[in-house]
């Protein structure tokens, strides 16, 4: 059972709401990130996503391209993601997943990638443009690390399909609160909920609600169908506002807000 | 590997799950609709009726004696209306979008020429249209903004990343995924995820078979030569498509050399340092560093810097079907200013650098021969951006 299965197990056992916390690796820099995360898992992130900037993010909204044109020009390449991955080892043994696109890794190796991020103390990852028909050969890699390759449902994904990518999932499973791309304000969260409850049917795997997740109320109102809240945009924003205290702020208010509304 | 909408091993669906139920609705109206008796009547006659279809295969007798050599036959898709080939696929997507009952369209542009076939048929055929199109590109070509605003388009300009075509495209998904359940995405080249490259290709190979009776009518027999100009490669694909197993005509893909050699001075995916990767859906060749980012494409040409290519275009490469050459901004121009004035005829800079190959191709030739090059667009949009890199003040 690798981090991110143990990690959601505790979470359950506790009766508790799992907070994915994403941070783009080395925006503003690599200080920044290493700081962010440390006091994230302090004030109640029970999951890093670590964000692993590419050149053309198309599933991303205008806070995390930002971002990622920053840590591109800060020269966060692969071998440096590595190196932050095995700085924040040395003080933390939160479960860490990377976001990033295929073509990285692809060009990297898969399997190269899979094998060099794990030994760095990456647990899994979440690859937004690859989608389950594409994604079997990343899979049987996976299996074989015991990494998790994060599979997608969305309010559009039919029953046969749910089925397919919830028969494979692993770790948990990242449910697009809606329609677009990250950083978007004003969801209805019911929709999702429904999608959640479908998804059910077909998995134990831990369900994760994330793309505009921007308050303690917004995290209150999406995890009411799911097992962990995934907070990007609004926390990369401050970060990249030099507001690290209310980025932390922000985590720690949602882990109150959920665990008032859901630990009993 | 998902062998579905594969060309050899390039191309397959690589975009977000939202995505996903978008692009299996359209594959699945295609599948309907593209041997749809009643769908290719209407679609043939709107190339007709509205576009001005078949255009001239022009036997260029001026540039002939120019070069001495093999005949010349241009293939005058600038003709069409709104200026380009690109209006035969925004024709044929927009009967699509149509038929399932969309009511917007979004698309990218680069040079513009795709924004205003897209503005067009939105126009047409009553649909709400946004383009998207990089801010620097919006600079250069102010005109076809303009005309796209005329005909009712919203132009929306896109600074994220380099500001040009490649990030307007990945904006133009970003919408597109937004608003899934009433927008249909058309895509301008034969680009993107899976059925985008197939659908794209059948309606521009309309071109190539054209060309195949033209051609027959004029010389009766097939061309020796042929010659398109790549970017994302549409017209090229639509101009070879039909001539894929006739082995002995010789096909070159012409892609944008820009100013140099170097990374991120021109646009040479197939015939310089581009390497297999995944960027807007597609494996395909693609320019890229080391660490898999994808650099920046430049040329003189608005409709040709884009870092990747479609997917069939990497397979005919692959399969030796195509070969994949480049010219310059500097041999484009020159071409430009020749064409004008040998044969009267201004055509694109896009289409400029399929002419300026002519320069390395036609010595090769005998008399007895016969090229044929796709004139993909006319040079109208491209008369100001051409008086300023030739130092001419044209300011009204």
């Amino acid at each position: 059972m690798n981090r991110i299965e143990k990690r959601m197990a505790e979470l359950k056992a506790a009766n508790k709401k799992g907070i994915y916390v994403y941070i783009t690796c080395g925006a503003p820099d690599v200080e920044t990130t290493l700081e962010a995360v440390k006091q994230a898992e302090a004030n109640g992130a029970s999951l890093i996503e670590l964000g692993l900037p590419f050149s053309d993010p198309m599933a991303d909204g205008p806070v995390i391209q930002t971002a990622s044109v920053i840590a591109l020009k800060n020269h966060i390449t692969l071998s440096k993601e590595l190196e932050v991955l095995r700085e924040i080892r040395k003080f933390s043994d939160i479960p860490i997943v990377g976001m990033g696109y295929i073509n990285n890794m692809y060009h990297y190796g898969f399997e190269k990638f899979v094998k060099d991020f794990k030994e760095a103390g990456m647990d899994g990852i979440i690859v937004p443009d690859v989608p389950h028909e594409e994604s079997g050969e990343m899979r049987r890699i996976c299996a074989e690390y015991d990494f998790v390759l994060a599979e997608f449902i969305t309010p559009g994904t039919t029953e046969q399909r749910m089925a397919d990518t919830c028969q494979d999932a692993r770790g948990f499973i990242y449910c697009v609160s809606n329609n677009g791309v990250t950083g978007v304000k004003k969801v209805d969260y019911s929709v999702i909920g429904g999608v959640c409850e479908k998804a059910r049917k077909f998995t134990d795997t831990p369900l994760a609600v994330g793309f505009g997740i921007g308050s303690a109320e917004a995290a209150v109102a999406a995890a009411a169908h799911a097992d962990a809240v995934i907070v990007g945009s609004a926390v990369v924003k401050r970060l990249l506002d030099g507001q690290l205290p209310e980025a932390m702020q922000l985590i720690h208010h949602m882990r109150d807000a959920l665990d008032a509304s859901y630990s009993h | 590997m998902n062998t579905k909408g594969r060309f050899g091993k390039f191309g397959g669906q690589y975009v977000p799950e939202i995505v996903m139920p978008a692009l299996n609705e359209l594959e699945a109206a295609y599948k309907k609709y593209k041997d749809d008796a009643e769908f290719q009547r209407e679609f043939r006659s709107l190339l007709r009726e509205y576009a001005g279809r078949p255009t001239n295969l022009y036997y260029a007798e001026q540039l002939t004696k120019h070069y001495g050599k093999a005949k010349i036959f241009l293939k005058r898709e600038d003709l069409l209306h709104t200026g380009a080939h690109k209006i035969n696929n925004a024709l044929g997507q927009a009967l699509l979008a149509k038929l399932m009952g969309k009511k917007r369209i979004v698309a990218e542009t680069g040079a513009g020429q795709h924004g205003v076939a897209s503005a067009t048929v939105a126009a047409l055929f009553g649909m709400e249209c946004h383009v998207f199109m990089g801010a620097v590109d919006v600079e250069r070509q102010k005109l076809n903004v303009f005309r796209m605003k005329l005909l009712g388009a919203k132009v929306i300009p896109v600074s994220s990343g380099t500001g040009t075509l490649k990030d307007a495209t990945s904006e133009a998904i970003r919408y597109w995924a937004t608003n899934i359940t009433d927008t249909h995405y058309i895509i301008g080249s034969a680009v993107g995820p899976h059925p985008y490259p197939t659908i794209v290709r059948d309606f521009q190979k309309v071109i190539g078979e054209e060309i195949r009776e033209q051609i027959k009518e004029k010389t009766g027999g097939l061309p020796n030569y042929m010659v398109a100009c790549v970017g994302g490669g549409s017209n090229a694909i639509g101009t070879f498509y039909d001539f894929r197993n006739d082995k002995e005509v010789k096909k070159f893909g012409v892609e944008a050399g820009g100013r140099s050699d170097a990374v991120a001075d021109n646009a040479k995916t197939l015939s310089g340092t581009g390497e297999p990767g995944i960027l807007h859906g597609a494996y395909s060749y693609l320019l890229q560093t080391d660490d898999g980012q994808v650099v920046e494409a430049y040329s003189i040409s608005a409709g040709l810097d884009y870092p990747g290519v479609g997917p069939e275009h990497s397979y005919f490469k692959d399969a030796g079907i195509v070969d994949y050459v480049s010219v310059t901004d500097a041999e484009a121009l020159e071409a430009f200013q020749r064409v004008s004035k040998v044969e009267g005829i201004i055509p694109a800079l896009e289409s400029s650098h399929a002419l300026a190959y002519l320069e390395k191709l036609m010595p090769q030739t005998k008399e007895e021969e016969t090229v044929v090059v796709c004139l993909s667009g006319r040079g109208d949009k491209d008369v100001a951006m051409v008086a300023k890199a030739l130092g001419e003040d044209v300011e009204l």
